[in-house]
């Protein structure tokens, strides 16, 4: 392997990894914070990549983004009503939404299952205009998803410092205490999903313009992959201030996409990606719920074997 | 001040665990009485701090607050008006959250979308100096390091940071050790008094609940059986409490952790 290819090989990873960032910082909010299983976050993700679409083929690449963001919050809108007002389980809640999602997103495209972006302008068309002849020319689409990163990074950061992001968080750890602090824990899920779901509807409206195409099957298994990236993250980041817990969510994306890709390279076939990334979440789980019931196991087994001595 | 008419209140109605846990209960608090309560297990003194702070749903009667019925109130609307404590110090904090967080949530100063300022963490570090466990210089530590005494000192402190028009304790000290609880109760009868605090205080230790407030309610079986306060109460003994219990419910008081002395 020469060292043009492991470079086009981590720039591959590092582009893919910075589009899908956005969704892992969605579920840093909504899954760390809120302390929600926003399952819906397939349906979402291709929600955003087929509004955005649509709206870019109509010839607005910037007003796409926008109403990618607008599309995403209205499905959080509608998957938070269901657990807070209609007494639906937050889990189900996202399930329904995500099946739901799937009729509303073939709607959207028309009825195709496919759309061509290989002719429209598109946020990455024109960026690569706006850089044309800069020594960040052939680089712009690693400037539009880093831009992208780092300003979603800086909005968690900046809104969780809030009263109202104060809330969100209080949410997550302890609805009783946000009641006694005068604030409806509905609310801050409803404004905290809305949020969530506008990056993860943000970044499937990236990927498909970065990848000139979308397809109705764009976020299948997404929710998966980003929790796995936020698990990631949370290894090499586990505590400590939010902007750097936040920073370790787009850290554990590219690094994932970065393991993806050497192992593509050694021969693992593509379709492998999301046993990969459910047996990344199973074990980022399994392992520190192990830590925990470890030293009982012990000593079962220590008294089994003192009472066969 | 606090009116509770005529409440009654039923769990699992319909089924055969069905159950009375308040039976027509009528009490009034005028400003600034500071009672406590005392009751056997199941006596109702929680589903009646429930019921005025809108956890428990009434099933006939009302709650009069400050001249308005709040009956029909969400408990969030009605905790800009009830502070409440419980028994598990976990209940009243954010534990992930730091100490200048939690408190900022119960202080609601500035806007929605201002952090926490560099005036208001000043405010907060004299409050927290006030309770005299060091705190004051732990702004930034996560709660859920705090000890279970600390903890309590720190909601006590949240629910009084905007001083209630009613502070509803439940055995707040119960968890606590003894030189603890004695803290946490210190803290309590100098918040009371500092903002003139209108009180309600379950709790189990009779010597408390002759030693702390202006009056005292026995409650059993849904019901308030005993109302002593002024002179009446200031002659009561614990022994006195337990015979006054006999007499009212027709047997002994039978609770597993009663503490009739300290």
């Amino acid at each position: 392997m020469n060292l043009s290819s492991v470079l086009t090989l981590l720039q591959t990873a590092l582009e893919n990894g910075l589009a899908l960032s956005v969704t892992v910082l969605a579920l840093f909010l909504s899954y760390k914070m809120l302390n929600v299983c926003d399952l819906s976050t397939d349906g979402c993700f291709t929600l955003g990549a087929a509004v955005g679409a649509v709206v870019a083929l109509s010839g607005h690449p910037w007003l796409s983004v926008l109403a990618a963001m607008g599309a995403g919050m209205a499905s959080g809108l509608v998957t938070a009503l269901l657990q807070t007002k209609m007494g639906v389980d937050s889990l189900l809640s996202g399930i329904i939404v995500n099946t739901g999602l799937y009729s509303v997103n073939m709607a959207v495209m028309g009825g195709a299952s496919l759309l061509n972006l290989n002719r429209c302008e598109t946020v990455f068309t024109r960026c690569r205009a706006f850089l044309e002849g800069s020594f960040l020319g052939g680089q712009y689409k690693l400037v539009v998803l880093t831009a992208a990163a780092c300003l979603t990074v800086l909005f968690m950061s900046l809104f969780l410092r809030t009263r109202l992001g104060m809330a969100v968080r209080a949410t997550g750890n302890n609805p009783d205490m946000v009641r006694s602090s005068s604030i409806d824990p509905s609310a801050t899920t409803i404004i905290g999903l809305c949020i969530a779901n506008s990056f993860t509807a943000l970044s499937g409206c990236l990927l498909s313009q970065m990848n000139r195409s979308v397809t109705v099957d764009i976020g299948s298994g997404v929710v998966t992959i980003a929790l796995a990236s936020l698990l990631i993250g949370g290894v090499f980041i586990p505590r400590g201030r939010i902007p750097w817990r936040a920073a370790g969510c787009v850290l554990g994306a590219v690094i994932f996409r970065i393991v993806y890709a050497v192992a593509l390279r050694f021969n693992m076939p593509a379709f492998m990606l999301k046993l990969i990334s459910s047996v990344i979440v199973v074990l980022a789980i399994f392992l520190p719920y192990l830590k925990t019931v470890y030293p009982s196991i012990r000593k079962r087994f220590s008294r089994r074997s003192g009472r066969q001595a | 001040m606090l009116y509770v008419n005529d409440v009654s209140v039923t769990f699992n109605r319909g089924t055969p665990d069905c159950a009375l846990a308040l039976d027509r209960v009528t009490l009034h608090l005028p400003a600034g009485d500071f009672v406590t309560v005392i009751g056997s297990n199941g006596a109702g003194k929680s589903t009646l701090l429930n019921v005025i702070c809108g956890t428990a749903e009434p099933d006939s009667g009302t709650i009069v607050l400050a001249g308005s019925d709040i009956t029909a109130v969400p408990p969030h609307v009605r905790a800009r008006q009830i502070g409440r404590l419980f028994q598990d110090p976990m209940k009243g904090t954010a534990p992930g959250m730091t100490i200048e967080e939690n408190m900022a949530l119960a202080a609601g100063l500035g806007g929605w979308f201002s952090a926490i300022r560099r005036q208001d963490r000043e405010l907060f570090r004299e409050r927290l100096s006030r309770l005299g466990m060091g705190l004051e210089d732990r702004l930034r530590s996560p709660v859920g390091s705090l000890s279970g005494g600390q903890r309590q000192a720190l909601t006590l402190m949240m629910a009084t940071f905007n001083p209630p028009k009613l502070l509803l304790l439940d055995e707040h000290t119960a968890a606590l050790d003894p030189a603890t609880a004695e803290k946490v109760l210190d803290i309590t009868r100098r918040m009371i008094s500092e903002n003139s605090l209108t009180c309600l205080m379950i709790t189990h230790n009779m010597r408390d609940a002759l030693d702390l407030g202006n009056r005292t309610i026995m409650m059993d079986r849904g019901r308030v059986i005993y109302d002593a306060a002024g002179d009446e109460r200031a002659s009561l003994t614990v022994a006195d409490l337990t015979e006054r219990f006999r007499e009212a419910a027709g047997r002994e008081m039978a609770v597993d952790r009663i503490m009739l002395e300290r």
